[in-house]
């Protein structure tokens, strides 16, 4: 191929590391946490020939679907986040900027207050695709939607959002309460295999079409007229990645709350080391979200006795990454 | 084949038709050249004949297929279209752009295979920009986009081509190596070539076929020889033009009131 060897070898090497990363960091973290279970025990346990039943419990059932939880969570949010990037030709967003993790929140919120018959998932994927219709109707003026407008206009939704769920946790009796406020700080301290099944559910079927459509995400991404001449369906094409990535990510919300930056600062990261072309961005932002999440909670949860939400630790890592690519003034990441 | 009949245009919420009851045909392997001041509809004839606006009133026929009944992707393999602004959300690559034009071969589920990028290579190579495949489409000059876009309608393999003002962010010399490129290119894969330019002397060296469009609706049509007349090209411009001949050129000017 027209490329040189030497580049084609270092991009497949950081290929190679970005999708063994996630692997790497779920057996650095089966090894870690607050009660200390020994290397040796965890292997033991793992072969299934250890005697001790608590021990077991503690690596089969708290750690190892904490583990896949937050692998699942990481990666429907930095597949939304790259795939919202490209869609909607803006690096700046993702699903926390874009207002739908808060939309998801106040839907979850008024289900587990006052609908306790709705399953959290449902709600959440309504009013977080509310939001996100919301967003973009906001900011579109003349079939055209700027970066910035776009940026504001999530501000607001999330605002709103916010205002919402603010007068459930209002209204809503003090029980339950206690039960929104402690989810609502995005943490996976509370998974199991339950919530592993329900959250996987509706972040693999959202990321499916992703994964499935990805090299399209590259035309769609030169802009609505540009896609048209080359043939492809704009409009439809759009609503199918916008109702992926909002499955995926209000999924995500319903078990773990709002952990935000993630969508931002993988697919950017990522994009940094292999390139643009959304064929690998997609599954290395897959691999990427998994690994960041495992080791962000595993920091949140061996840090301190305490169990911090693992929220507090991402958007402690993304506020800084986010004044960053502002001014970087968008040169390499985003080409303008 | 191209037959564009009667074709009006107006803006949803606009009141003045931009374009007038627009009819020409355009014989296979052309070159035509649309030439008018700012505001005279050029563009919005393109975007029409692109299959991005539909006109309001007329129909425009290509291949005895009325474009209002095509897909995105029938389309797609009939006309290829390099647009004016081009710019991409993300950097990517020549090789990566230049393979998006094979987009309305690939299936929807689909990336591109083998085959696709041997023809975005032959593409490439046609156009001789192979050397840049690797080079981020954020850092060329504006030379080289323009090539890396028209190295993209190779690819999509259309037998139609439509160019808006490719010379518009060109230097003098790019100007001339460019239009002589895609001239070159059409006569080898006997392309249909429609574009727009502001420079009448371009359009005097290199088109076949030049149509002036004055306030949205034709003002002459034809071979460039007759078309491009002193008294023309002054109702075209509304200002004083001379023509001189010499050794087989013909040179526009504005003369000096």
């Amino acid at each position: 191929m027209a490329f040189p060897t030497r580049r084609c070898g270092r991009l497949r090497t950081k290929c190679v590391v970005i999708l063994a990363a996630p692997v790497l960091a779920a057996v650095a973290a089966l090894f870690l946490g607050a009660y200390g279970v020994s290397p040796g025990q965890v292997l033991r346990i793992l072969a299934g020939r250890a005697a001790d039943g608590q021990e077991t419990a503690i690596v089969l059932d708290v750690r190892l679907p904490r583990i896949v939880l937050a692998a699942l969570v990481g990666m429907a949010l930095s597949t939304a986040g790259a795939t919202l990037q490209a869609v909607l030709r803006n690096p700046l967003v993702d699903p926390f900027i874009l207002g739908i993790s808060a939309g998801a929140a106040f839907g979850c919120a008024l289900a587990i207050g006052f609908l306790p018959g709705v399953p959290l998932p449902v709600m959440a994927f309504l009013v977080g695709g509310l939001a996100v219709l919301a967003a973009c109707g906001m900011a579109r003026s003349g079939g055209q939607i700027s970066r910035l407008s776009l940026v504001l206009a999530g501000v607001i939704i999330s605002a709103l959002f916010t205002a919402l769920l603010s007068i459930v946790k209002f209204l809503v009796d003090p029980m339950k309460l206690q039960s929104i406020v402690y989810w609502l700080m995005g943490s996976f301290a509370l998974a199991d295999w339950a919530q592993v099944r329900s959250a996987g559910l509706g972040i693999l079927l959202g990321c499916l079409p992703v994964v499935l459509f990805r090299w399209r995400l590259n035309v769609i991404s030169l802009g609505d007229d540009e896609a048209r001449t080359l043939g492809v369906h704009v409009s439809r094409q759009r609503i199918v990645f916008i109702a992926g990535a909002t499955l995926a990510v209000t999924s995500a919300v319903a078990v773990s709350g709002i952990i935000g930056w993630i969508g931002l600062m993988v697919p950017h990261l990522v994009r940094m080391a292999t390139g643009p072309d959304h064929r690998r961005l997609i599954p290395l932002s897959m691999a990427g979200g998994a690994a960041f999440m495992i080791g962000a909670d595993t920091i949140a949860r061996s840090l301190t006795t305490a169990d911090i939400p693992v929220g507090i630790i991402t958007a402690l890592a993304g506020a800084p990454f986010f004044i960053y690519l502002m001014r970087r003034g968008g040169q390499e990441s985003w080409g303008e | 084949m191209i037959r564009v009949e009667g074709v009006t245009f107006r803006h949803p919420q606009g009141a003045a038709a931009v374009l007038r009851d627009v009819s020409f045909a355009v014989a296979p392997g052309r070159l035509v050249v649309l030439l008018g001041p700012n505001g005279s509809g050029k563009t919005t004839l393109l975007r029409c004949l692109a299959g991005l606006w539909s006109p309001t009133a007329g129909r425009i026929v290509i291949d005895g297929r009325d474009l209002r009944h095509l897909s995105h992707r029938q389309r797609a393999a009939l006309l290829a279209v390099v647009p004016q602004e081009h710019a991409p959300a993300f950097p990517y690559t020549v090789q990566e752009a230049v393979l998006m034009g094979r987009a309305p071969h690939i299936r929807v589920y689909a990336g591109p295979s083998s085959a696709d990028r041997w023809a975005a290579r032959v593409a490439m190579e046609a156009v001789g920009i192979s050397a840049l495949a690797a080079r981020p489409t954020s850092r060329l000059s504006g030379g080289e986009r323009q090539l890396t876009l028209i190295a993209r309608t190779l690819a999509q393999e259309a037998p139609l081509l439509l160019l808006d003002e490719p010379t518009s962010h060109l230097d003098f010399r790019n100007q001339h190596r460019v239009l002589a490129l895609v001239k070159r290119i059409a006569a080898e894969k006997a392309l249909t070539v429609v574009m727009t330019l502001h420079d009448p002397n371009l359009a005097a060296a290199f088109a076949h076929q030049v149509i002036m469009l004055k306030d949205g609706a034709i003002l002459a049509g034809g071979e460039p020889e007759t078309v491009l007349t002193e008294d023309r090209l002054c109702r075209l411009y509304d200002m004083p033009m001379g023509v001189l001949t010499h050794a087989g050129h013909r040179l526009m000017f504005a003369r000096q009131p």
